[in-house]
């Protein structure tokens, strides 16, 4: 059997049961994909500031941020499968994540509102999974949910600096909220996988904090004197593997190298 | 950033232990140098509690006066403890 992972270890030593993965129901597993995805493609994207950002503090924010997600990524990747093959050898089809995370990084303002919009979700959804009734859920939930609080909070000041701060950073955001606003509904979509396990209490009902969501926005958009937009058309699909064309060029940089070179070893 | 003011970094490793200097980071705001001295300087568990100070206002000695400021104590050496023996009959010190 494969090494355990750190989330399967501390289970184990608080006695509890660690699920065996390959004997789970699809939807389970198709749910682990979607959390797992989400954080590894937003991990991903963030990556690609190192080095580019507009100061050396900033590029390590941004990338700590980044670490932070790759390893919530890889802990619901593991809970799904093997992790690797899930990371590095699937095609852009039948990745699961939501479209927010996929998008471009455009400016430092069109980062920062992606990240607002995210991690507001992602800590309002691990706040809740931490109870999950899968125990491998709510252990990388409940230890996700402190570095999403920060994530969360940095996204938050930032905007709050830029929105209320020069003419040019407050009209980057504004544009940065224009791209980004029509991603909000997939977060809240509720399909049949997400009502399956919602019934047995393993995943959480986004539509629940749905309010709170939007009333947190409005707060910080608030404070930043920016105004939310009206709603957009939305844009769904990516949990059924309808992406935009700008997966691919991220998992084409990703991928390439254990593709091209199977056996690679760190 | 050119325009964003330098910042003193301070660390506490754990409780019980001082606030001890560790570097500087640049950030345009007080809340953000904590953020930014966070990131930048315990991101490998170094520390339980930050300080962050302007660099601006840090009053520092002249490196010119260090001669008449620390050299006349060079050879003082009875105002350390070790340069005194203890008589065997004092107990607890």
């Amino acid at each position: 059997m494969a090494t355990r992972s750190k989330i399967d270890s501390d289970l184990v030593k608080r006695g509890r049961s660690v699920p065996v993965v390959g004997e789970q129901d699809p939807a389970l597993l198709d749910y682990c994909q979607r959390l797992g995805d989400d954080a590894l493609i937003l991990g991903q994207r963030l990556g690609e500031w190192c080095g580019h950002a507009p100061a050396l503090e900033v590029d390590l924010s941004l990338a700590n941020i980044a670490l932070d997600l790759i390893g919530q990524g890889t802990n619901f990747l593991e809970r799904a499968g093997d992790a690797d093959q899930l990371a590095f050898h699937r095609d852009v089809l039948d990745w699961k994540n939501c479209l927010l995370v996929e998008q471009p990084n455009g400016d430092f303002a069109q980062t920062i509102v992606r990240q607002l919009l995210f991690s507001t979700w992602q800590h309002m959804l691990y706040q809740r999974l931490a109870n999950s009734t899968d125990e491998r859920i709510a252990a990388v939930a409940a230890k996700g949910v402190k570095e999403v609080a920060y994530h969360r909070e940095l996204a938050a000041d930032w905007t709050i600096r830029l929105g209320d701060g020069t003419e040019e950073s407050a009209r980057r955001m504004a544009e940065g909220i224009d791209w980004c606003w029509r991603f909000i509904p997939e977060l809240f979509e509720v399909d049949e996988v997400l009502a399956e396990l919602i019934g047995t209490g393993v995943a959480v009902d986004p539509r629940e904090f749905e309010d709170d969501y939007r009333s947190a926005l409005a707060a910080v958009l608030a404070e930043a004197k920016l105004e939310a937009p009206a709603d957009q058309r939305p844009i769904v699909g990516g949990r059924r593997g309808h992406h935009s064309e700008h997966l691919g060029h991220l998992l084409a940089v990703m991928q390439f190298l254990p593709r091209t070179y199977p056996d690679a070893q760190w | 950033m050119t325009d964003w003011p330098l910042w003193e970094v301070f660390v506490r490793a754990k409780g019980g232990l001082s606030h001890r200097h560790v570097g500087s980071v640049h950030a345009p705001d007080a809340e953000l140098a904590l953020r930014h001295a966070r990131d930048t300087y315990t991101r490998r568990l170094e520390g339980v509690s930050l300080w962050v100070v302007r660099s601006s206002e840090i009053v520092a000695s002249d490196p010119e006066q260090a001669g008449e400021l620390f050299e006349p104590a060079e050879d003082k050496i009875y105002r350390h403890p070790t340069f005194y023996d203890i008589p065997d009959v004092v107990k607890h010190i």
